[in-house]
């Protein structure tokens, strides 16, 4: 492995300044990091291990939601009864992020990071309203979760900035997530169409009054399927309706050819889990 | 070359210090410079398990982890897991049940089940399954490493657990 220094600052402000530098990396879980480095596909000079500050490790439910630092990992997220209550679409994904030794150290705020277009935790953020809190030398600036990856591997971070944190509303009411994806395996594997979806219903639980559904690895980036959230406003949480919904998502979608499926594939799987993760979702909302 | 670091971890329930560089992983810092060889190397980027580690109570795969990043850290490795009194249940199970043929995927199964086993005493072979899926296995296709860990289970748990769960 090329060589590199290594930093572990114990404050916001010291990793800021440490990455302001060129050719200065981020360290979280490493679980993408250190195999870049060491097959020359990141080149670093510094690698600042962020795991020791303080905000990069919230993790608080409150009443104005969820405070997810961005260096938690995927397990300790698993672990966690209020996430897996109000946001059980996160607990889906991180629950099949990698194998387990992948989960231990895994961050959710690196997975967005390196903005991987297949990500199995960003479709879960953007379903969920997730907002990024990223620092820099000027400050701190909000963006939402899908406004966060602009292209494979690509985001809106610029030299010196840190994504701290992801904050989500509290889900109120009939309101509940899901994430799932598709593999050819079971396990270990990278996902050929990965649907995360949050529902609310209405009192009686007969009416849809919001939606979001967010697609991973059928474009560029993980993105909000926004015509489909605005179809599902108003309708019966029913298999006519979320079938629908995936027949509006085949349409939104750009997906590639590759050794895990054919676009067409993609186009066929779009709509399937599309339907089946809206009837989880709807499900677990029905419930609460 | 980068400035070399001392780090002090706790290996296998012994206080060590070992002076290492930036760049080099958990795995060969294990291997080089500590002469434990227990800890395999397989495809050294995450997928095969071979190299997995607890790295304070958690499976890691110690490839994907730079030793710098260890201290104040607890780390057991294969080497840690037997006592004085001999082999473990754990470790009898996969010898008794023939759970191994070439044994490198084993030191980090046996890792990944002693953390799989102390979270969830008595899994499923679901469970098993899908727990062990970091942890490839080329030539036993898996049947008698699951039966290895619900033999483990069952001589760990005892009569606490039901043979049918």
């Amino acid at each position: 492995m090329r060589d590199f220094e290594y930093e572990a600052p114990e404050s916001l402000e010291g990793a800021i300044q440490l990455l302001s530098a060129s050719e200065a990396k981020p360290l979280a879980g490493g679980t993408d990091l250190i195999d870049h480095l060491r097959t020359g596909r990141v080149v670093a000079d510094v690698v600042v291990d962020i795991k020791k500050i303080p905000e990069l490790n919230v993790l608080e439910i409150d009443e104005t939601g969820l405070r997810l630092g961005a260096a938690v990992s995927c397990m300790k997220i698993c672990q966690h009864d209020g996430i897996r209550e109000h946001y059980p679409s996160l607990t889906d994904a991180c629950t099949i992020i990698g194998g387990i030794q992948i989960q231990s150290r895994a961050s959710v705020g690196g997975n967005l990071c390196n903005s991987g277009a297949a990500a199995d935790s960003t479709p879960a953020l953007i379903a969920l309203g997730g907002v990024c809190v990223i620092a820099g030398q000027d400050g701190t600036r909000e963006v939402p979760v899908e406004e966060f990856c602009t292209g494979p591997s690509q985001n809106i971070l610029k030299q010196g900035e840190l994504l701290t944190e992801i904050r989500f509303p509290l889900p109120q009411g009939k309101s509940s997530s899901h994430y799932r994806r598709f593999i050819p395996r079971f396990e270990m594997d990278i996902a050929v169409v990965g649907v995360g979806a949050s529902v609310s219903l209405d009192g009686a639980g007969e009416k849809i009054t919001t939606a979001r559904v967010a697609l991973g690895a059928v474009a560029a980036k993980p993105f909000l399927a926004e015509k489909v959230d605005e179809f599902l406003v108003g309708q019966a949480p029913t298999e006519e309706t979320f079938t629908q919904a995936g027949a509006i998502a085949r349409e939104l979608i750009s997906p590639i050819d590759d050794h895990r499926g054919t676009a067409e594939f993609r186009t066929h799987v779009t709509g399937v889990l599309v339907r089946r993760v809206l009837t989880e979702a709807a499900r677990r909302a029905a419930e609460k | 070359m980068a400035t070399q670091r001392i780090v002090t971890t706790t290996i296998n329930g012994t206080e060590k210090s070992l002076l290492c560089e930036p760049r080099q992983t958990l795995l060969e810092v294990l291997r080089d410079n500590l002469n434990m060889t227990g800890t395999k190397e397989g495809c050294s980027n995450g997928n095969c398990g071979a190299c997995t580690v607890l790295l304070n109570g958690d499976p890691v795969t110690s490839c994907l982890v730079l030793a710098v990043e260890c201290e104040g850290a607890e780390i057991e490795t294969i080497e840690g897991v037997a006592t004085k009194d001999g082999l473990t249940p754990i470790q009898n199970a996969f010898l008794e049940n023939a759970a191994l043929q070439c044994g490198i995927c084993t030191p980090g199964i046996i890792m990944s089940t002693k953390a799989l086993l102390k979270q969830n005493p008595n899994p499923t072979e679901e469970e098993i399954r899908f727990y062990l899926a970091g942890n490839l296995c080329r030539c036993t296709g898996y049947d008698k490493i699951v039966d290895a860990v619900q033999d483990a289970a069952q001589r760990q748990c005892g009569a606490g657990c039901s043979s049918d769960a």
